[in-house]
């Protein structure tokens, strides 16, 4: 099985050592994002750093960074924030929600970069995957005959289905499999 | 407040893939007559959806919460993810009335509603409220003396902290080693315990999610725990299918089984093997139970 990494991208990579060009940057950012749920308290931000300090993730990959990333928004760099794949390597763990000492609710505010990521295309491949089977059969693992001769075997219950209506509810969602026009 | 009856909701991901915790819950919840009933209609709790459009999620979330309120049935949640979602979406729905509104339009379109805050507790917490720590001592009529077992508290038990009414401790949690203690067995204290198992990273990068479940891994096999006990079929994937994988990626050996929590009480309650789904596992469990055994007959 082939673990894969993604590759630090040039856009994280140029902002290690590269004067950015006032051009290059969307003040409008910082408040599009405190404007997504979540996203509300980005301001607040004094960048000490316990988040990036406890963050599992940050040990573990080259480039994520929590506060490097609400650095990245509130400074209006908006295109290396949202083309990148990083915003998705947030493990959603809270340890640094729970630690902000200003109250940024940082997995929240990540959540909120990723649904801002995915309207502009940035999503991992298996997303648009998840999505169709939840609006198909309202679960990640439908249970096909094979699953209920185990089930039965090991003396579990038949589950009740009745979940079709899944589908109406997330009609909203139906075009997200299919390529975004830029 | 005890023997109550709950809606069980098993989620996604336990009913196809994780079937042993299933099982030991239903055991262990019939011995200690705790009633779970099987409400026709439940689905994905929302939780994958968060990443994808927050507003979706909330309401698939409230699909379940209108279900749950409409049976007249606080919820009882095994998957500590599902936990977070529903208890998050019941909280908001409950203060923000915009966001009430906006879910309430999108859950007309089904004819459901959500009203008022559906009662949402993970089984866990079940148990150490409804029952507490005595009667489950009481219960243990095979202690596991002897037994060195490792809790893994993941992260959406515990967090966020507004959501769990202060459960237990986020940054010194104890409840899963109380329980441990309770059996009898020997809760093993650990620097990465409250380290998250990576499972959330697996779709967007796969190395680096299996090298945050590795590392802890490798701190349990030198302190050389008998099993890792988890609450959570996320963290029990990625500790218990995944830990071959890692095995084979990072060139070394665990050799660590991975139980759920009511296993373990199951096993304490004198249950069979076969109640308790222990030989489901991708790490086998036959070790320990060989060691259990032989503490027995000692």
């Amino acid at each position: 099985m082939d673990a894969q990494r993604n590759d630090p991208s040039p856009a994280v990579e140029m902002g290690e050592g590269r004067m950015m060009d006032e051009g290059e940057l969307d003040f409008g950012f910082a408040q599009e994002v405190s404007a997504e749920p979540g996203g509300e308290g980005i301001v607040k931000c004094f960048a000490c750093g316990s988040c990036s300090a406890g963050c599992p993730v940050r040990r573990f990959h080259p480039t994520f960074n929590p506060r490097r990333i609400i650095r990245m928004v509130l400074l209006g760099m908006r295109d290396a924030v949202l083309r990148d794949p990083f915003v998705w390597l947030c493990a959603t763990c809270f340890t640094c929600q729970e630690r902000c000492p200003q109250g940024v609710r940082i997995a929240d505010l990540m959540r909120a970069l990723k649904n801002l990521a995915l309207r502009s295309g940035n999503m991992p491949e298996g997303i648009p995957m998840q999505v169709n089977l939840l609006r198909e059969k309202g679960t990640l693992y439908p249970l096909d005959e094979f699953d209920n001769k185990k089930r039965t075997k090991a003396g579990l219950p038949p589950l009740p289905g009745a979940h079709e209506d899944v589908g109406v509810l997330l009609g909203d969602l139906a075009d997200l499999g299919r390529p975004k026009e830029e | 407040m005890e023997n109550k009856t709950y809606a069980l909701f098993l989620g996604c991901t336990i009913p196809a893939r994780v079937r042993q915790y299933e099982q030991s819950v239903r055991a262990v919840a019939q011995r200690l007559g705790i009633r779970l009933v099987d409400l026709e209609g439940f689905a994905c709790c929302g939780f994958p959806l968060e990443p994808v459009d927050h507003h979706a999620a909330l309401a698939l979330g409230a699909r379940n919460l209108a279900l749950a309120e409409e049976a007249g049935l606080p919820i009882c949640t095994l998957c500590s993810s599902c936990t977070s979602a529903l208890c998050e979406v019941s909280r908001t729905l409950s203060r923000n009335e915009e966001e009430r509104e906006r879910t309430n339009r999108l859950l007309a379109k089904i004819q459901r509603r959500f009203q008022s805050p559906v009662e949402v507790r993970h089984f866990v917490r079940i148990l150490l409220e409804d029952m507490g720590l005595d009667r489950i001592r009481e219960a243990c009529v095979r202690p596991l003396d002897g037994i060195r077992l490792a809790a893994h508290y993941g992260c959406h038990l515990l967090k966020p902290t507004e959501i769990h009414q202060g459960f237990d401790s986020v940054e010194d949690p104890r409840v899963l080693d109380d329980f441990i203690r309770s059996t009898g067995a020997v809760p093993v204290d650990y620097s990465r315990k409250k380290q998250c198992c990576g499972g959330s990273v697996l779709m967007a990068d796969q190395r680096t999610a299996l090298e945050i479940a590795r590392d802890k891994l490798a701190e349990l096999r030198d302190l050389e725990v008998d099993a890792l006990v988890v609450v959570c079929p996320f963290c029990g994937v990625m500790y218990d299918s995944n830990q071959k994988v890692m095995e084979k990626i990072f060139e070394e050996t665990y050799g660590i089984p991975v139980l759920y929590l009511p296993q373990v009480l199951g096993l304490a309650m004198g249950m069979e093997e076969k109640t308790l789904g222990l030989k489901s596992h991708a790490v086998k469990t036959k070790g320990l139970l060989e060691k259990l055994q032989a503490q027995a007959e000692g």
